[in-house]
């Protein structure tokens, strides 16, 4: 081929580039689940644990349309039998006061900045 | 080689605008929202409201313009901005859900200039929740929608700040959020969520009050100025006002059948 | 055909340094604006468009340049066009490239741009727009492109490209109209609610087109010796001429039918832009300016033998493009939203940072709009 020695280089270090995540993170220790303070005064959540791990983000995405097009305020839970008031301020925040230590401990460390609080207001930080 | 290459390419167009036909649909038919929300074409949406909820089948609002006065005016503007955390912006970069304005300005010619001496002279503007919003027309992102109980209503999430909104609406109700909202709020409601830089606003008619059984905050520092009902029962209270005094609204002759009606 | 535009001069280099930095200042400008939102510009809750969109509106008239070669040359075989389609049809490109530029610039949520695709409403024009620009621009980079590429390899273009450049002829009235639709179907804006805007949009449109490609031509041919070929801009004049007569002609109908009829409402509007208004008026010296470039424009290009004159010809044309600036790029928005419809007044200029970042934007405009001039005249030197 033409340039061989320039595009094998080249393609070096692209390759080199694009694992980088990979060979970077040999021999460190596998990904530990941050350690999210619990709500003092509840036991139940909307849904269960696993649920929420793996769902809250579109369920807030649905919530957000329900409420705000359809009017639809109530949500029915399906782990407890309850009705909660969609809303993120409301009745998430309502027990998970502290954003700190409970929102942001996941969302730093997974790198995602979910910019529902430049709106809706976090109960608790004002006071900081 | 060239011919077969050629083909090839051909083919693979042809399969991926086959292909893309279903999920292309899927998307267009969920609106990309809950089914509530018509396909392309703005239309009312329907209302899901819990079993508190105040219903009407169109909500409108009989401002009674002998019954305001300086001070009632103030209380109704600064519940309604606070519990719903708007701004106060000096300048001409404000934010106003609801203010105090001239006759003259509310009516523009078509209230002459013999009035009665004893006769208001200010009055409230708001949004006036037409039945024939132009709008919700212009929205390009159907962001502003109209319920089927007439209530015009804010997507702050979808809005994407074009202001053609603005522009459309002939009563000056809409604001924009020129910058931070934040930085100009001294008390913040935590029930009711702030705004961004970059989105549209204006009075919703408390939709949120009104899903929880409770009336307009206007309304209820209004000391009676305002009444608030459904324009579909002939015994409401709007009605019922609406048949015993005369009334005007805001610009009729334009169409768009504004639903704020003011006694005077 | 890209090797043409990295092959250079030093001017040339020297030229996209200096667009280059005017974009960077441009890009330092927006940075300004993503981070404090609009309130940067100069505009308020009464005047909510401002410079960008002004921008925008006039850019879509200046993209117009294409059709005026097209439909003689396709429509009425008039040859002595077809050296410079090309460029026409090239300068569409760039102009549509800025018009979506200010576009972008002008959102208050532009991260949500994708909202209008992935919540399409056909029931609003602004939907309509995105299509038409976006449109044209492909029908041009096609068109433009495969007929260039086609002329280097001295064959003829292939059979499907006349279907192409057929449907330009009615796109390009369909970019001017639905721009002016979304104004002219608002009912509180009096200044726009008139039938005629699309038709004063298409007239400044097919003179201010043209009026920019021959002064870009100029330019071309001091700098590359292009020449376009005799009496073919001296002709394009005449084009640039009798649409700014019509778009005169049809202010002065919205005048009569404003002022005869003695509606206050309406007559507000232009009050506030040729007299002042309650003792505002920002714009007056801006819009008799305007008026006078235009008739003194017209009066230099009516008579044919000062169209073959280089020097009147671009005289003529820079004050018409002049002209028709100021009314479409301030005069539309200031009269518009002036005074609001509650009648009070609240005046718009444009402020700094805000034209800041229009600098920028002109210049990337400008920087394509050269990439593909030095393409396409590359190209047609290196066939003869």
């Amino acid at each position: 081929m033409y340039d061989k020695n320039k595009i094998l280089i080249g393609l070096a270090v692209f390759v080199v580039f694009m694992t980088y995540p990979f060979w970077n993170n040999i021999g460190s220790a596998a990904y530990q689940r941050p350690e999210l303070e619990k709500p003092k005064n509840a036991k139940d959540c909307v849904e269960s644990v696993e649920f929420m791990r793996a769902e809250h983000m579109a369920m807030l995405n649905e919530w957000r349309d329900e409420v705000v097009r359809g009017g639809e305020h109530e949500y029915h839970s399906t782990a407890n039998h309850q009705v909660f008031q969609k809303s993120l301020s409301k009745t998430c925040m309502k027990c998970h006061e502290n954003k700190d230590q409970f929102c942001d401990k996941c969302h730093a460390t997974v790198s995602v900045n979910p910019y529902c609080w430049d709106c809706h207001v976090d109960p608790k930080g004002e006071k900081k | 080689m060239k011919t077969q290459r050629r083909n090839f390419l051909k083919i693979a167009a042809m399969a991926v605008l086959g292909w893309g036909v279903r999920p292309a649909s899927e998307l267009l038919a969920a609106g990309g929202g809950t089914a509530s929300e018509g396909l392309l074409f703005a239309s009312r949406h329907k209302v899901h409201v819990g079993p508190n909820a105040l219903t009407a089948s169109r909500w409108a609002m009989v401002i009674d313009t002998a019954k305001l006065n300086e001070k009632v005016m103030e209380d109704i503007v600064h519940t309604c901005h606070s519990i719903h955390n708007v701004p106060t912006i000096p300048g001409n970069q404000n934010i106003k859900w609801i203010w105090e304005t001239h006759m003259d300005h509310l009516f523009l010619e078509d209230l002459h200039e013999y009035q009665p001496e004893a006769g208001a002279k200010s009055a409230l503007a708001l949004c006036n929740h037409c039945d024939n919003p132009p709008c919700v027309r212009v929205c390009p992102t159907k962001a502003t929608f109209q319920r089927e109980d007439g209530i015009v209503m804010m997507d702050f999430h979808r809005c994407i700040g074009c202001r053609y909104c603005m522009a459309g609406c002939p009563y000056g109700s809409r604001s924009f959020n020129f910058m931070d909202p934040r930085k100009h709020l001294e008390t913040t409601n935590p029930d009711f969520p702030t705004r961004t830089k970059g989105v549209v606003e204006k009075c919703e008619f408390c939709a949120e009050r009104l899903a929880e059984g409770k009336m307009p905050a206007c309304v209820e520092v209004s000391e009676g100025a305002l009444a608030f009902g459904d324009l579909g029962d002939p015994e409401s209270e709007v009605r019922k006002l609406l048949a015993e005094r005369f009334s005007i609204r805001r610009s009729p002759t334009l169409g768009t059948k504004p639903c704020v009606y003011y006694l005077v | 055909m890209l090797e043409k535009a990295i092959n250079g001069s030093k001017v040339y280099w020297g030229w996209i340094a200096f667009l280059l930095l005017l974009m960077s200042i441009g890009a330092a400008c927006y940075w300004q604006q993503l981070s404090h939102g609009l309130t940067i510009t100069g505009m308020s809750r009464d005047v909510t468009w401002g410079f960008y969109i002004a921008q925008f509106t006039f850019l879509v008239g200046v993209a117009a340049s294409a059709v005026m070669l097209v439909i003689p040359k396709y429509l009425h075989n008039y040859h002595k066009f077809g050296k410079i389609l090309i460029l026409g049809e090239f300068n569409a490109v760039a102009m549509v490239i800025l018009c979506l530029l200010f576009i972008v610039a002008d959102l208050g949520s532009p991260q949500r741009l994708m909202n209008v695709l992935i919540h399409p409403t056909p029931n609003s024009v602004l939907f309509w727009d995105m299509v038409v620009l976006n449109g044209y621009l492909l029908i041009n980079i096609l068109v433009g492109w495969v007929t260039l590429e086609s002329e280097r390899k001295q064959v003829a273009p292939p059979k499907w490209i006349k279907f192409f450049i057929y449907l330009s002829i009615p796109w390009a009235v369909s970019i001017h109209t639905v721009t002016a639709f979304l104004y002219c179907g608002l009912p509180g804006r009096g200044y726009w609610l008139t039938a005629v805007l699309a038709a004063r949009f298409l007239a400044s449109a097919f003179a201010a087109g043209p009026a920019f490609l021959i002064l870009v031509t100029y330019i071309a041919k001091i700098f590359t010796g292009f020449d376009p070929g005799k009496g073919v801009l001296s002709t394009l004049g005449k084009t640039v001429v009798y649409a700014m007569c019509v778009n005169l002609f049809l202010l002065l109908c919205e005048v009569f039918t404003v002022f005869y009829s003695q509606i206050p409402s309406h007559m507000a509007h232009l009050q506030y832009l040729f007299v002042g208004y309650h003792g505002h008026g920002v714009l007056v010296p801006w819009m008799w300016s305007a008026m006078i470039m235009a008739v003194v424009g017209i009066l230099i290009l009516i008579v044919p033998k000062n169209r073959e004159q280089d020097n009147l010809l671009i005289i003529g044309c820079l004050l018409i493009f002049i002209g028709a600036w100021i009314d479409k790029g301030l005069g539309m928005i200031g009269g518009g939203f002036v005074p609001n419809p509650l009648h009070e007044i609240t005046e718009y200029v444009p402020s700094q940072l805000e034209l800041g970042v229009s600098l920028g934007i002109y210049a990337t405009g400008f920087l394509v709009l050269t990439i593909l001039y030095k393409v396409a005249i590359g190209v047609k030197q290196e066939i003869e």
